[in-house]
Formats: structure tokens, C-alpha cells, sequence
């Protein structure tokens, strides 16, 4: 099972690199048609240190031999600056602010969809439900603006954009996990409820046991399994909004750089931001599925 | 048929004609640069004027305009691709199933969105190149959106694949498929005919969440600059014009909130007559 789990993980970073590499190639310019343009001399330093000039497959498998030996080259656009060194200053950053959009989706999330499927028809219910579908209906590059509008030219509260400072870190994280709290609020809501009508649940309730011991002892353990399976698309989800709030929001990660590199025709920069990007998501997604089998005993 | 669901669709219906019908009453001139840079609301400009002095009101609906027709042009696409992989998954079975939601699985945890924005960029390029080289010159002007119209649809697909699967499994069980089979139908037939007439409900449901599902994601690319193309607007280009129009020093804070509130006011719409829909579907099957 584990093996066979590796090879396809391995399988699918393969076609990543691929799909990545000829959609970069598909383009009829090539890289060095920016609207900045390098200096000549440097231009044809890099063609012949990647024999740009030769073939489509065998660019293609030097691409291949260089990412083997853990290479991913050089930036076309930013002078002497390697994609490697452009990511080590950047994920750090990508990362600080997906983790704690993460944990805030996960923890709000799931706060909101236990406290209401506890008491349903509620009005905390009836508001839960009002606020995920606002929520859901408020993406990243809505609710960034008018937050930015708000909270920092109307109310002066918070910083407009930057990194460094806790209160630079609030409204951004805020932005990104807002349309994912109303999600997993839904979702755990509705499988909480599903779950509390099930037969081990009146025998725990015959058993004399209490509402709160039922739904955080018993109850939870199943009904977090679909979460759980969530967070894999969820990972993706956050990774792509992290791409439009860093770009609102002035933060220097990754993101920003993706759709530079985009606009730069930057093929190495970008290629390598998508490389790392989906590694990183197919680990990820790899650790959900043994934690997944290890909850539910039903799944071998 | 509940109340919540007519009341929606007639609300619905509503912002439909509204940015239909409305650009018609407005004068020419609105859709054209005036001297009127960043004019706040007014009684002659109901939203005011953005940078270059044009109506905004008047943009946001022929932008909003342009998001609806990609929202609802991209999840015809979903319908067509999930309908028939997902009927063709669960009915084939076996380990062709298996393989076939593995795929979706896999799909599911990678930022499709991502390879699709290179995509768009790359492709644009050089299907306006082979249209000109083939003299269809309708192509040259739209070929951005409908490249942005077929690439949303192939990536918001899994859902609908996912669901139309699930219900082919348990359909393929009931009598009345065991008795096509054993008068010898064809396959193909089998769907056509017995299956599908039975997802009609579902589809109906997932196609309704699908079109915010799409417009969020073309807003999301037009709002990146990699999206729809001046002189054509979006209600992610405008947004992404009203964002970059709010600063301390120059709050023309109308050009931001108002498209904001268009698209959180259709998105909404569109959510909410999904989710009913769906609990009026659940209802009815048990």
C-alpha cells in the first residue's frame, strides 16, 4: 500500500514538471521578450548555459537532468539571481501566512460547526448559516479591499499592506480564511447533526452519558473525518488565494512573484514556484491520507 | 415549490434583466472617457466616475454582464465533461471506477487554477497568431474569453463528476436498469435513456452552484491582470481598478465598495438558490 502510494506521488510530480514545462514552452515568445530587457551579453550567457537553442525535447530533458540534481536554474528576469535563492526569501513568508489562515479556518471552523449543530434551530444556528453563505460569497480579492477600505483608510486601525509586524499579518490571514471558516463550519455542521442521529449515539445517551460528553467524546471522532479529507483541497485552495492577497496586501512571498514571473515570461522562476508549490501539496496531501487511515479504523 | 426558491429566482431574474436591459437607458457617452476623473456619486452619476471619467454604474453592468456569460458559458462546460465522466465512471465500475476517481482525487489537491492562469497566458498568444494567419478576424478580439470561457469549465468539472458518479452507482442498481440490460440494450442507450433522465434533478442543482463557482474564479484571473482584457471589463478588472484606486491620500472609495457589492450581491443570489434547490432535492427523494 505505502510503496505503491510513493510511486503514484512520484508519478504525479513527474507530470507536474512536464505539464509545467511545455504550457511555459507553449507560448510562441521566448523568454527573453520581456518588456525589460537584459543585456545582451547576459542573454547569451543563459542560452548556451541551457542550450536554449536546441530542440524542444532536448531542452525538455535537461530541464529534467538539471531538477534531479536539484537545480532549478536561473531567473531570466531578475539579474543573477538564482530561482532557488528567489524561494528561500519568499515560501517563508507564503508559508507564515498560509499555516495561520490554515489554523484559523480549521479552528474557527470547527469551533462554529460543533457550537452550532449542538444546538440546532438555534439563532446561533440560523446566524452560522447566514454568515457561511456570506462568507463563501466574499472571495479573497473581495473582502481584501474592503477590508483594506475599513479597517485601515476609514478606521486608521490596522497597516494597509507591508510584513514584518503582527498587525500586518491580521488582515491578510483574515482575508484568506474567511470563505474556507464558512466551509468547514458547513460541512462539519451538517456531518455532526448526521452523526448525532446515529445508533451509538442513543446508546451513549441511554448509557446516561452528557450532551457535551457525547458530542466531544463520540460524536467528533467520526464527524471530523470528512474535515479531514477536506484539508487536501483545502492546502490547494489556500495556496492559489495566497497568490491574489499577497498581491493586495503588498506581502513579499511567493505569490507575487508567480504572477511577475508570469507577465516577465520568466520560465524558470515560474516553472520553479509551481514545482515547489505542488510538491509541497502532494506531500501534504499524502500525510492526510495516513492520518485519515489512521482514524478510521473502517478504512485498511 | 418553496417560497425561498421562487422569491430567489424571481430576485435573480431581477439582476438579470437589470444588467441586460439597464446599459440601453443610460446615454452613450457614459461608456466613453469625460473629463470627469473620479467624480463621487451624484444624481447624474449614481456610482461616479472612475479614473478616466466613465460612468461607473454603467460599467459595472456591462462588466457584470461579462462575468454572468462566463459564469454561465463555463459551467455549461462543467455539465457536458462531469455529466459524462461521471456517468461513464460509475456505470463502467470496476477498476476503470477506481482510476477514474483517482484522478479526480488527484485533481481535487492540485491548484488547478494555477496551471490554467499559465495556460490562458500562454495559449492566448498563439491561437490569436493561427486566427490571424487564418483570417478569422471574429476570433482575434474574443479569443482571450473564450479561451478563459472553455479553461473555467475544464477545471470546475470535478464536482459535478464526483456527484453524477455517486448517483450512476446506486442508479445502476435498480430494477428498471436490470431490465433494460436484460432486453439487450446498448449501453450507451442505457445511460441515455435510463440513467440520465434521472440525474436531471442533481444536475440542476450542481449547475447552479457551479456558475458562482466559475465567475469567482474568472474574477479571481481578471483581477491578476490575466484575465479579460481592456477594452472588455470584468467585475474583477473593475474590482481590481477600485483596489488600486484606494489609497490614504485619494479615497475614491465608490470605485472599490460598489462592484464589490454587485458581485457579493450575484454570488450570493446564486448560493443561495443553489443551497435551497438542494435541500428541496433531498426532500423530495426521501
Amino acid at each position: 500500500m505505502l510503496p505503491a502510494r510513493f510511486l503514484s506521488l512520484f508519478l504525479v510530480l513527474f507530470c507536474v514538471v512536464s505539464i509545467t514545462f511545455f504550457l511555459m514552452r507553449l507560448s510562441p515568445g521566448g523568454p527573453f521578450d520581456a518588456e525589460r530587457k537584459l543585456p545582451p551579453a547576459i542573454e547569451h550567457q543563459l542560452l548556451l548555459k541551457y542550450r536554449l537553442n536546441g530542440s524542444l525535447w532536448q531542452q525538455y530533458t535537461d530541464y529534467l537532468k538539471d531538477l534531479l540534481h536539484g537545480d532549478l536554474r536561473l531567473s531570466t528576469k531578475y539579474r543573477n539571481r538564482s530561482v532557488a535563492e528567489i524561494l528561500a526569501q519568499t515560501l517563508p513568508v507564503t508559508f507564515t501566512l498560509g499555516t495561520l489562515s490554515l489554523l484559523m479556518a480549521l479552528g474557527f471552523g470547527l469551533w462554529i460547526g460543533a457550537f452550532a449543530a449542538a444546538r440546532p434551530h438555534s439563532l446561533f444556528d440560523h446566524c452560522a448559516l447566514h454568515f457561511a453563505l456570506l462568507a463563501v460569497s466574499l472571495p479573497a480579492f473581495v473582502l481584501g479591499p474592503l477590508l483594506i477600505l475599513f479597517f485601515s483608510i476609514w478606521l486608521h486601525w490596522l497597516p494597509v499592506g507591508g510584513w514584518g509586524s503582527f498587525s500586518q499579518l491580521l488582515l491578510p490571514s483574515i482575508t484568506l480564511a474567511l470563505p474556507f471558516i464558512a466551509v468547514i463550519a458547513r460541512l462539519f455542521r451538517d456531518q455532526l447533526r448526521e452523526v448525532l442521529q446515529d445508533d451509538f449515539i442513543r446508546t451513549a445517551h441511554a448509557k446516561g452519558l452528557s450532551q457535551r460528553a457525547i458530542i466531544y467524546r463520540h460524536a467528533l471522532r467520526v464527524a471530523i473525518l470528512p474535515v479531514i479529507s477536506y484539508t487536501g483541497p483545502l492546502a490547494a485552495n489556500l495556496l492559489t488565494g495566497s497568490i491574489v492577497v499577497e498581491t493586495i496586501f503588498h506581502i513579499p512571498g511567493a505569490g507575487s512573484f508567480f504572477v511577475n514571473s508570469i507577465l516577465n515570461r520568466d520560465g524558470f522562476l515560474l516553472g520553479g514556484i509551481v514545482i515547489v508549490y505542488c510538491t509541497l501539496l502532494i506531500f501534504c496531501n499524502f500525510i492526510i491520507d495516513i492520518a485519515y487511515s489512521r482514524l478510521d479504523p473502517r478504512i485498511k | 415549490m418553496p417560497r425561498s426558491i421562487r422569491f430567489s429566482v424571481f430576485f435573480l431574474l431581477g439582476i438579470v434583466a437589470l444588467l441586460l436591459i439597464g446599459p440601453h437607458f443610460f446615454p452613450k457617452s457614459y461608456a466613453e472617457p469625460s473629463s470627469l476623473p473620479f467624480a463621487s456619486p451624484s444624481w447624474q452619476h449614481w456610482c461616479g466616475t472612475d479614473l478616466n471619467g466613465r460612468d461607473l454604474f454603467y460599467r459595472m453592468l456591462t462588466g457584470g454582464t461579462i462575468s454572468l456569460l462566463v459564469g454561465c458559458a463555463g459551467a455549461f462546460i462543467t455539465l457536458l465533461v462531469g455529466t459524462f465522466y461521471g456517468m461513464v465512471a460509475g456505470y463502467v465500475g470496476g477498476w476503470c471506477d477506481a482510476g477514474m476517481t483517482r484522478f479526480i482525487d488527484i485533481l481535487y489537491s492540485i491548484p488547478r487554477l494555477i496551471f490554467i492562469l499559465i495556460f490562458i497566458n500562454a495559449f492566448n498568444e498563439r491561437l490569436q497568431q493561427s486566427a490571424n494567419d487564418l483570417g478569422w478576424s471574429w476570433l482575434v478580439g474574443s479569443s482571450r474569453i473564450l479561451i478563459l470561457i472553455v479553461s473555467l469549465g475544464l477545471i470546475e468539472w470535478l464536482t459535478m463528476a464526483r456527484l453524477v458518479r455517486g448517483q450512476t452507482l446506486s442508479l445502476k442498481e435498480r430494477p428498471f436498469v436490470a431490465a433494460a440490460q436484460i432486453l439487450g440494450q446498448r449501453s450507451i442507450i442505457i445511460l441515455w435513456r435510463h440513467i440520465f433522465p434521472n440525474l436531471l434533478g442533481i444536475l440542476m442543482v450542481t449547475l447552479t452552484l457551479s456558475i458562482p463557482a466559475v465567475i469567482i474564479d474568472e474574477a479571481f484571473l481578471s483581477f491578476l491582470g490575466l484575465g479579460v482584457q481592456a477594452p472588455m471589463s470584468s467585475l474583477g478588472s473593475l474590482l481590481a481598478e477600485g483596489a488600486s484606486a484606494i489609497n490614504p491620500l485619494r479615497g475614491a472609495w465608490w470605485t472599490l465598495l460598489f462592484p464589490a457589492l454587485l458581485l457579493l450581491l450575484l454570488l450570493m443570489t446564486l448560493n443561495y438558490l443553489g443551497n435551497e434547490l438542494r435541500e428541496f432535492h433531498l426532500k423530495k427523494r426521501s
